[in-house]
């Protein structure tokens, strides 16, 4: 655990009155970003907390990313609005000798979809989520774009256009991808009359469940400024129903139930045929991550067996994109 | 010509020892793992029993839509070109067959769960 000594050091310095740190242990690392959680020792009452940083000399985040001081600025502005997130406790400053990151509480629950979709702990849940999410993606969009950090900008175009440079690097024959690529171009709708803040990874995974409903929205790192019907569209890619795929939503309900909670907290109507279009574009993204995965899996410095495997997954949104553009039953 | 055991008896005793013997004795992260290389075990050995078959159909449907010859690949590059470059699309006679009986061979080797494989193969 050499990063015990300048987290117990950072804690000193931000949380009057602790005492030290317990049971740090790190819960998630790629090559670039690691989350790691520990308890913050005080005499008034521990808090747990997790640690999300990219270990100094990775800081330069990937292309599509917003960084991790934006991701914090994010969380604490949703927490504020009262959309279920973490509190952020502290961002990591030079001195930290941490990286850049982030400290925020640690949410207790589920984000295990077979579980949540399955555990009789989650049966009340099931029943409400695919509402609360509608709700907590009008949240996400309706936080003013004003005060929030610099984001990029995505349109449709820009996302099909980098969707298919992305296909084109991999160089390997996928006809099905192209024939997406091509149905995407032609059908893609006018720009967004209404531009806001898109979550831009709203899914499974990136949702702590309790037996209640939604507690927290986590990985805003692909949060960028959009149009808001991206976010109900990703949600509803059929990778995210874990085989319930007569529910839309990640498995849970329908699209009306989605819909409607959006459209009564938001007071903005959902362009349905919009959404399918992102669920569609949702659909390819999936699968040339998948594709990535399989990439990043070859060249390293990541050989392990869960990405190679991942990228023999990306078959599974060929079959998706076939059953949204070419239905063997009409 | 190679003698036998075939890898896929071979990969099939191998996969055996390990679920019926290793798996057991591992918990957390190290039994997460095992599951995956065992499913890569056994998508190895799915591959290795259908991929030839599925292959030579596949490289006929191929010469037949695009009027040439050529191997697998060559012949899937050509396709995808002509898809990029709208020549070919859902529009050309006998082409969305053959995307779905392609992609339905790939699934059979990759994730015959997956649930809308099982649909489309059930129902299909």
């Amino acid at each position: 655990m050499s990063i015990e000594s300048p987290v117990k050091a950072s804690v000193a310095r931000w949380f009057p009155g602790a005492t030290g740190i317990d049971r740090l242990a790190q819960l998630s690392g790629g090559a670039s970003q690691e989350t790691w959680s520990f308890d913050v020792l005080h005499p008034s009452g521990n808090i747990a907390v997790i640690l999300r940083r990219a270990p100094s000399g990775y800081g330069a985040a990937p292309g599509r990313a917003a960084g991790l001081e934006a991701e914090a600025v994010l969380m604490q502005q949703a927490y504020e609005a009262g959309i279920p997130s973490p509190r952020v406790r502290y961002v990591l400053r030079a001195e930290d000798g941490l990286g850049s990151g982030f400290i925020m509480d640690r949410v207790e629950g589920e984000t295990i979809p077979r579980k949540i979709l399955r555990d009789a702990q989650f049966a009340q849940a099931r029943g409400v989520l695919a509402g609360q999410l509608g709700k907590v993606a009008a949240g996400i969009h309706a936080l003013d774009t004003t005060r929030l950090p610099k984001l990029r900008l995505m349109t449709v175009a820009g996302e099909i256009d980098d969707l298919a440079a992305e296909h084109k690097s991999f160089d390997w024959p996928r006809p099905v991808f192209d024939l997406a690529l091509r149905w995407l171009r032609d059908n893609a709708p006018a720009p967004s009359d209404t531009v806001t803040l898109v979550h831009g990874d709203f899914r499974h995974g990136n949702l702590i469940i309790g037996p209640e409903g939604v507690r927290a929205v986590l990985d805003w790192e692909l949060a960028h400024f959009g149009d808001p019907m991206e976010d109900l569209g990703w949600i509803c890619v059929n990778s995210w129903r874990f085989g319930e795929i007569d529910k839309p939503v990640g498995g849970l309900g329908s699209r009306e139930d989605l819909f409607a909670a959006y459209e009564s907290a938001s007071g903005r109507p959902v362009d349905v045929p919009r959404v399918m279009f992102w669920e569609t574009l949702g659909t390819l993204r999936w699968g040339i991550m998948c594709c990535g995965m399989m990439q990043r899996f070859r060249t390293g410095p990541d050989h392990s067996m869960e990405r190679a495997m991942i990228g023999r997954r990306a078959s599974e949104t060929e079959i998706d994109l076939l059953r949204l553009l070419a239905p063997r039953r009409a | 010509m190679q003698d036998q055991p075939t890898p896929v008896e071979l990969i099939n005793a191998v996969a055996e020892f390990l679920r019926a013997d290793v798996a057991p004795q591992l918990s957390g992260h190290a039994a997460f793992k095992l599951r995956v290389g065992l499913n890569a075990l056994d998508l190895v050995v799915r591959q290795l029993t259908h991929e030839a078959s599925g292959d030579a159909a596949e490289v006929e449907r191929l010469s037949k839509l695009l009027g040439t010859s050529g191997s697998l690949e060559e012949l899937n590059r050509l396709l995808s070109a002509r898809i990029a470059s709208r020549e070919m699309g859902f529009q050309t006679p006998g082409l969305t067959d053959h995307v779905w009986k392609t992609t339905m061979d790939k699934l059979a080797i990759d994730q015959p769960n997956y649930a809308s494989y099982r649909r489309e193969r059930d129902t299909g």
